[in-house]
């Protein structure tokens, strides 16, 4: 556990300097960020619930977010606000659904159900660690819901209404389907195995005849479920193929099944020939397996849900001529005045109707610092009001504004989405055409020489191809590839990743929150006065410590005192005063008004420059900025040593952007896009036969991620983001970008050797079938080696990490 | 040997009876969440349970559980 006296007890976050929120827990003095991490740990002692911290390991807790107000929360015990995620189960029970922000572990879900369940009126709480989703069912009678939301909010996890969409409740059954296919193909195989191995032993031991017949129809019937119900997805498939004359992997898996299927009950009937039930349970299992944990992958990131619906506030102030009164964002209608406070999100389009004010924009185009907003401005719906409490008309509703068409962009990005050919499948229509081709020719050759052997030779080139090792190459080579990924710290969510990363041509960033943190920090202090910088930045720091605007968060790392009092000035700076003496700090003319003299020189430079002055005179410019992360330069290097070119697409200034890129040796860069540009920059490229990855992370990333050949998404991603991209970085790490692509070439490779010898096996082993010199049993034993080798071939991805 | 012809069907009958309630609990969503029940059997906080005489000392009854991340 990492309470060392330098971080928070909590979330693990280093305290800055100054900071002295302690508390007692289990007879020591712990240290705390902030107040509010204070008030959860307090909240989780004070339930008798310590264990968490020994549970949650080395996890770290998220920071608590700001606790929304009680009566906004007092919203949801509305009846119209709960009818779509809260459902009656009886006369004074009902069931509500969340998506619960902040769950990264076990222990999370442990404290939170055992939290809830203390509750009174609580009937029962379960928490689903995998997709985040809780399920609550309360007397509502007892107590309102908004309570209990407020008992999740003081542990520190935020709540979410959650109606399912159309496509979770398909995911929902797919899942369902397959755990039952799984469930038929593992237990048949697990039975069928059984008896097939009475039969290889009943061979040697001389069985009775009747008893052999006996168990090849007992086989037979625990066999046809697990053909019928478990492997259908392979011959739907197969079929959908064929009838859009495109052979693919589905093709030979499915004849590999059938066939031997076929093969196995005209055995049983005619009583005559050996059966390969065991064969085809097994292969139906294992294949099923692997759809299984790919199914698995692609689903987890889409799990938490459409994430983006929760910017959009839940509620709004309404203003008319009388009175104020808090509405559901879904009520207003174009023409409505509403009241937005500082640091809340603007619920819809509008037009600002206040003199000024500065907007977070970050959500929408990615850069970090707030934009300034006149009277009469556009505002977008979903960006966050930063300054001072504003008045606005909204001019469309929370359906239609902005960050919602975007969410139409990302529809149509997909739909565009360049195919990747897979080579399994190149190989696999070709293989498939002449296995067919072969097999018919031997059969009619045969019909010639003796009709009586014919079915049996031509059953026997089927089962000899069996493309098991065939089918095996990719699945295999495939699944260990994504588990070294993961480890790595690559959640892989798309089958094609690992090809589309292997043929990837161009590597493309974006900036704020990609390849820099996305937080603002103290780049450099250039002194003007006799003072050190340390002084400087305390005494910044100081001055900026009352204030919300995100550039005093800058400072924060050097708190240390505090101010005696501060005046914020809109859109100018800071005032303040410290014994006596009074400090500005922003705007240059504005701290020079101060002392009254003309403001210094400018420094040449990009980002934001802030003067702080007293009344003799300057003090010091503070340079603040995004930084890049510490580990980008290297990323970069790496990448291009791979052969690949790097650029960047960015919706910031030309200035900023040129800066960062020329720090990371960035060859292309282009600034000043919007979500749309960046989109239609990716498909000229990829029209012109260039293969990108995308990186990114915001929502204003989402089209762009979705619409390039392979995108990956940062952790730190909103989770729609995270769904429209094809992997995500869970390490944060951007060395493990060119990791990712070297371990893509290598499963290429590996993909390739395992082609070639299912092929090579093919070739040796189709001619001896075809002249009849082949036993069934050699056949068996020919089929496992071979899959076998390409198993094992696999497996050696696993260990180049 | 005969008496497989006896066996055999009873094992079928039990695999038929065990797939049933496979299906019941995937069904009724058993098998919904594969990770937390995992985890959750690590977790002692059993100690009510435990007798006063059995209890051992603070520092040995939790052992810390390593969770990785999903």
């Amino acid at each position: 556990m990492s309470n060392q006296k330098d971080s928070c007890f909590h979330c693990a976050t280093p305290i800055p300097k100054g900071v002295n929120v302690e508390l007692s827990v289990d007879g020591k003095q712990e240290s705390f960020c902030c107040p509010a991490c204070r008030a959860v740990t307090q909240t989780i002692l004070g339930s008798g619930l310590e264990k968490y911290y020994q549970h949650r390991g080395n996890q770290q807790q998220e920071r608590p977010t700001e606790i929304e107000s009680q009566e906004q929360l007092a919203l949801y015990d509305n009846e119209s606000i709960q009818s779509p995620f809260v459902r009656h189960i009886d006369a004074d029970r009902k069931e509500a659904t969340f998506v619960i922000e902040g769950i990264h572990c076990a222990a999370c879900v442990w404290l939170l159900e055992r939290h809830l369940t203390e509750q009174s009126g609580v009937t029962s709480f379960t928490v689903n660690l995998t997709n985040h989703r809780a399920r609550l069912v309360w007397r509502s009678e007892e107590k309102p819901l908004s309570e209990l939301m407020a008992a999740i909010i003081s542990i520190g996890y935020t709540p979410h209404p959650f109606t399912p969409n159309q496509e979770e409740k398909l995911y929902e059954q797919e899942q369902k389907k397959a755990m039952r296919r799984l469930g038929i193909a593992g237990v048949g195989m697990m039975q069928v195995m059984m008896m097939s191995s009475a039969l290889y032993l009943g061979d040697a031991f001389f069985m009775e005849e009747h008893i052999q017949n006996f168990i090849r129809w007992t086989s037979f019937i625990v066999a046809t479920p697990v053909v019928f119900y478990a492997a259908r997805p392979f011959f739907i498939a197969a079929q959908r193929d064929l009838r859009t004359k495109h052979l693919s992997m589905d093709v030979p898996v499915s004849i590999a099944i059938g066939g031997a299927y076929a093969a196995s009950v005209w055995a049983t009937f005619t009583q005559s020939g050996e059966v390969y039930y065991d064969s085809v349970s097994m292969f139906t299992f294992f294949l099923l397996i692997g759809r299984f944990f790919e199914m698995k992958a692609r689903h987890r990131t889409g799990m938490a849900g459409n994430e983006l619906a929760n910017i959009l506030p839940a509620s709004a102030t309404r203003v008319t001529d009388s009175a104020e009164q808090l509405v559901p964002v879904s009520e207003l209608k174009p023409g409505d005045r509403v009241l937005v406070k500082p640091g809340h999100s603007i619920p819809a389009d509008g037009i600002l109707f206040t003199q000024h004010t500065s907007i977070d924009e970050s959500a929408l185009t990615g850069e970090p610092l707030p934009v300034s907003k006149q009277l009469g401005d556009q505002l977008v719906g979903g960006t966050i009001n930063m300054e001072q409490a504003i008045e606005m008309e909204i001019t469309s509703s929370a359906e239609q504004s902005r960050m919602s068409s975007i969410l139409n962009l990302l529809d149509r990005a997909q739909a565009d989405k360049p195919k990747v050919a897979k080579i399994a499948d190149k190989v696999a229509s070709y293989f498939v055409a002449a296995v067919l081709l072969t097999a018919t020719v031997v059969s009619l050759i045969w019909w010639q020489i003796s009709p009586s052997d014919a079915f049996w030779v031509t059953l026997s080139v089927l089962v000899v191809t069996c493309p098991c090792a065939l089918s095996l190459a990719t699945p295999t080579a495939l699944t260990a590839a994504i588990g070294s990924l993961r480890k790595m710290g690559l959640l892989v969510t798309r089958g094609h990743v690992l090809e589309s990363l292997a043929q990837c041509s161009a590597v493309y960033f974006d900036k704020t929150g990609t390849l820099t943190t996305g937080k603002l920090t103290l780049r450099e202090t250039t002194p003007l006065c006799k003072q050190s910088t340390e002084q400087l930045n305390q005494l910044a720091a100081a001055i900026e410590s009352r204030s919300e605007h995100p550039i005093a968060s800058a400072f924060s790392p050097y708190f240390t005192y505090s101010v005696e009092d501060a005046t914020n000035y809109v859109g100018e700076g800071v005032e303040g005063s410290i014994n006596g003496q009074t400090y500005r700090i922003g705007k240059p003319e504005f701290v020079a008004r101060l002392y009254g003299h003309q403001p210094p020189i400018h420094p040449e430079g990009t980002g934001i420059y802030l003067l702080m002055g007293n009344n003799s005179g300057p003090l010091a410019w503070f340079a603040i900025d995004d930084q890049l992360r510490p580990e980008a330069i290297e990323a970069v290097k790496q990448i291009q040593a791979l052969g690949l070119p790097v650029g960047m697409l960015t919706g910031d200034r030309e200035a900023n952007a040129q800066r960062i890129a020329s720090e990371l040796g960035i060859d292309h860069v282009e600034s000043q896009l919007s979500p749309e540009d960046k989109l239609t920059r990716v498909k000229a490229m990829q029209n012109d036969g260039e293969r990108i990855l995308m990186i990114g992370d915001g929502i204003n990333d989402i089209p762009v991620l979705s619409g390039a050949q392979t995108s990956i998404a940062m952790n730190g991603a909103t989770d729609l983001a995270k769904t429209s991209s094809d992997a995500v970085l869970v390490s944060a790490d951007l060395r493990r970008i060119p990791g990712s692509l070297s371990m893509a070439r290598k499963t290429q490779n590996i993909i390739r050797q395992n082609i070639s010898w299912a092929l090579l096996y093919n070739l040796i082993a189709l001619p001896l079938a075809a002249s009849g010199y082949i036993a069934p049993w050699m056949a068996a034993i020919g089929m496992s080696l071979s899959s076998l080798i390409v198993v094992g071939n696999a497996l050696r991805l696993t260990k180049q990490l | 040997m005969e008496i497989i012809y006896l066996l055999i069907p009873v094992a079928i009958i039990l695999v038929a009876f065990a797939t049933w309630a496979f299906f019941y609990s995937v069904n009724s969503g058993q098998f919904d969440d594969l990770e937390s029940p995992a985890h959750r059997i690590l977790y002692d906080d059993d100690e009510d349970m435990i007798p006063e005489d059995a209890r051992v000392k603070k520092e040995s009854d939790a052992p810390s559980t390593e969770i990785t991340k999903d």
